[in-house]
């Protein structure tokens, strides 16, 4: 493969991604991007995240070989890639922090954000908490009831917590909450978007945030195998954490990437949330790419009992690396999510999020496949106490 | 020449000022868009925006998101939409400008849509979330099809920018009035006079000002540095509560009092 260096100076990763938002916008995102821009080149920007990540967070993450899990799935080498033992249980933290401190550069003391399941919201309110700037959360009122232990924890970070009741009142119509609200307070207000969606600069920002999951992992498994991995997997909602795994093994054409969707109650039901398996190409938030949607252009809600996966759109880049075939998509549903979020748990005695319940899954299907001798890295993107109620509620309903 | 340019230099012939209404197609069921639109035209609308109805329309505010939210219930599409403007074509002589996301448009096939409007009589299209940069999805089409892509310019647009989209030349500017979205508000910035001045010192096309503008003395005031007003969710709301009397009123008073000026 020739170098990657997607997204081009449009924002588009070939045609999708790019900047399909309203003019108000227009002059924040251009500012941003130049912002980042010369904030990526700056080492005491640089090395101020890299103090945070490390003193604040606990990076680096510990890269572990799963040997209990491996000999259950019969083939395949798993290791996990720890992003559960960040502060605040997952990867979130990492996009969190640098966009909060880019938002300082450019003068914005307020923060605007979105959050499904809470952990993005979570993440975010943490970092405010630290450096002390203002935050308010969009949040669906069905995700509030769902997640009414991450709502508690937010107020306690001192963020506020604003029930979202328009459209499905999930993740979707949160992010056009937060949107609105940005294009009224766009002038002192950052929007610390939490995934790799909306108008460039932020599939780009973010993937880069996060990337240093698929950088350590890169380093950590060549100092300990002296190769790279055959594959890596990750579970895929936006995509985020997906993209800052695959990103540093783009152009390591032997290392095979492998998205994982939410199938929900299975892909041929109308209740899941694998936009690159059922959805077409089309304009959300901002961004052209991989969307669930009727046949008039009218977005679908998706379905996850994962409410991080939940979200009917996926990032511009992933859309790229599947048109491309760089990267496989597949899915997983509920149930079998639910089978791997115990499965790990009782032969690793590491409770996985439901998100990445969905990516464990996955993996044992595929260390078979490939057999004993092969390498699989999974990004275990968060922990799972934040399910164990819906779980426990799951179970003794005897869904399962 | 096109219907929108036409109608522009019969206002300025007269020093009158445009009143423009938006209405969301499909609330209050399709079947009664041919209607509202002549209703609106008897009324002495200078030309009619017509809403399609998203289902995560960003740019709208609560009067607009229920419009849209009824209309998609009644089972309202793009299509749909079309066809019905073609028929509405026969007997209204005002320009019809479509505002849709792009979604809706992306889904129908863009030159698909193109052709289509174009058959239908449509003379302008306002793509809220499509700004300058990735207008080529769709510009030079709409171009090369007579149909005028109506920009926009907002409160935080910088003068250079307004500049650029301005000379763009087509239809009229839109000017957003607010920092941020469609619906009704009491008051609008104090620096509003100045930037509407700044945007008609550069703009080679009318300028319109929307957004906000529910009340007359609104109108009245806004358009000292303006050429027209478009008015969005007082319509869809005196719309939906049939409040039609009220609606000529202050389509009539505006007309007018603003004749005067």
């Amino acid at each position: 493969m020739t170098a990657y260096t997607l997204p081009n100076d449009t924002g588009h990763f070939g045609k999708f991604g790019g900047r399909f938002v309203p003019e108000t916008l227009m002059k924040a995102i251009t500012e941003l991007t130049d912002a980042y821009e010369a904030a990526k080149l700056d080492p005491e920007f640089t090395s101020e995240i890299e103090r945070l990540s490390k003193e604040y967070v606990g990076r680096e993450t510990p890269l572990y070989f799963a040997e209990n899990l491996t000999k259950y799935a019969g083939g395949a080498n798993i290791y996990l890639k720890r992003e559960d033992l960040n502060h605040t249980g997952a990867h979130k933290i990492n996009n969190a922090i640098g966009q909060a401190l880019l938002a300082l550069r450019m003068g914005k003391r307020k923060i605007v954000a979105e959050t499904g399941a809470g952990q993005h919201g979570v993440a975010t309110a943490t970092v405010c908490a630290l450096l002390n700037l203002d935050c308010i959360i969009f949040m669906g009122e069905e995700d509030i009831k769902r997640q009414a232990l991450n709502v508690f924890r937010m107020e306690l970070l001192g963020a506020k917590v604003v029930s979202v009741t328009s459209g499905s009142a999930t993740l979707k119509d949160a992010v056009n909450e937060a949107l609105r609200y940005w294009v009224a307070n766009v002038e002192d207000t950052h929007y610390l978007l939490g995934s790799v969606s909306g108008p460039h600069p932020f599939p780009m920002i973010v993937r880069d945030f996060q990337s240093v999951i698929g950088k350590e992992t890169k380093e950590q498994f060549l100092e300990r195998n002296e190769s790279l991995p055959d594959a890596v997997v990750a579970c895929i909602g936006g995509g985020s954490n997906a993209m800052g795994m695959f990103y540093p093994f783009i152009e390591e054409e032997e290392v095979e990437l492998y998205g994982v969707e939410a199938a929900g109650q299975g892909v041929d039901t109308p209740f899941h949330a694998a936009s690159l398996t059922k959805g077409k190409p089309g304009v959300l938030h901002g961004a052209l790419m991989f969307v669930l949607q009727n046949e008039d252009g009218q977005i679908q809600e998706a379905h996850s009992i994962s409410a991080g996966l939940d979200y009917p759109g996926v990032g511009p880049e992933h859309s790229y690396l599947k048109e491309i075939e760089r990267a496989h998509y597949h899915s997983i549903t509920d149930k079998e999510a639910l089978d791997a979020f115990q499965l790990l748990t009782k032969l690793e005695g590491i409770i996985p999020a439901l998100e990445s319940s969905h990516a464990v899954a996955f993996a044992v299907k595929l260390a078979a496949e490939l057999g004993p001798s092969k390498n699989i890295v999974v990004c275990l993107s968060g922990r799972g106490d934040k399910d164990v109620d819906a779980v426990r509620a799951r179970l003794r309903g005897g869904n399962n | 020449m096109n219907r929108i340019e036409k109608t522009f230099q019969l206002l300025n012939n007269n020093g009158s000022k445009a009143f423009v209404p938006y209405i969301m197609a499909g609330d209050g069921g399709l079947d009664s868009l041919v209607e509202r639109l002549q209703l609106l035209e008897k009324f002495g609308a200078s030309a009619i925006e017509v809403g399609v109805p998203f289902s995560d329309p960003v740019a709208d505010g609560p009067t607009i998101q229920q419009a849209g939210i009824r209309a998609l219930n009644n089972g309202t599409t793009l299509k749909g939409i079309v066809a019905k403007l073609a028929e509405a074509r026969e007997s209204i002589n005002i320009p019809i400008i479509l505002m849709t996301y792009l979604n809706p448009i992306y889904a129908y096939g863009i030159a698909s849509f193109v052709h289509d409007i174009q058959n239908a009589g449509v003379d302008g299209c306002i793509i809220p979330d499509m700004p300058l940069e990735e207008e080529d999805i769709i510009a030079p089409k709409l171009e090369a099809a007579g149909i005028e892509l109506i920009r926009l310019v907002t409160l935080t647009t910088p003068i250079e920018r307004i500049k650029q989209i301005a000379t763009k030349g087509n239809g009229f500017l839109y000017t957003v009035t607010v920092k941020g979205i469609t619906g009704v508000r009491n008051e609008f910035d104090g620096d509003i006079h100045a930037y509407l001045q700044a945007v008609k010192e550069v703009s080679p096309i009318p300028v319109l000002a929307g957004f906000g503008i529910s009340n007359q003395e609104q109108m009245l005031d806004l358009t000292k540095n303006c050429d027209g007003v478009v008015v969005g969710s007082r319509i869809v709301d005196l719309f939906a509560k049939n409040n039609l009397a009220e609606m000529e009123q202050l389509m009539s008073i505006f007309k007018q009092k603003s004749n005067i000026v």
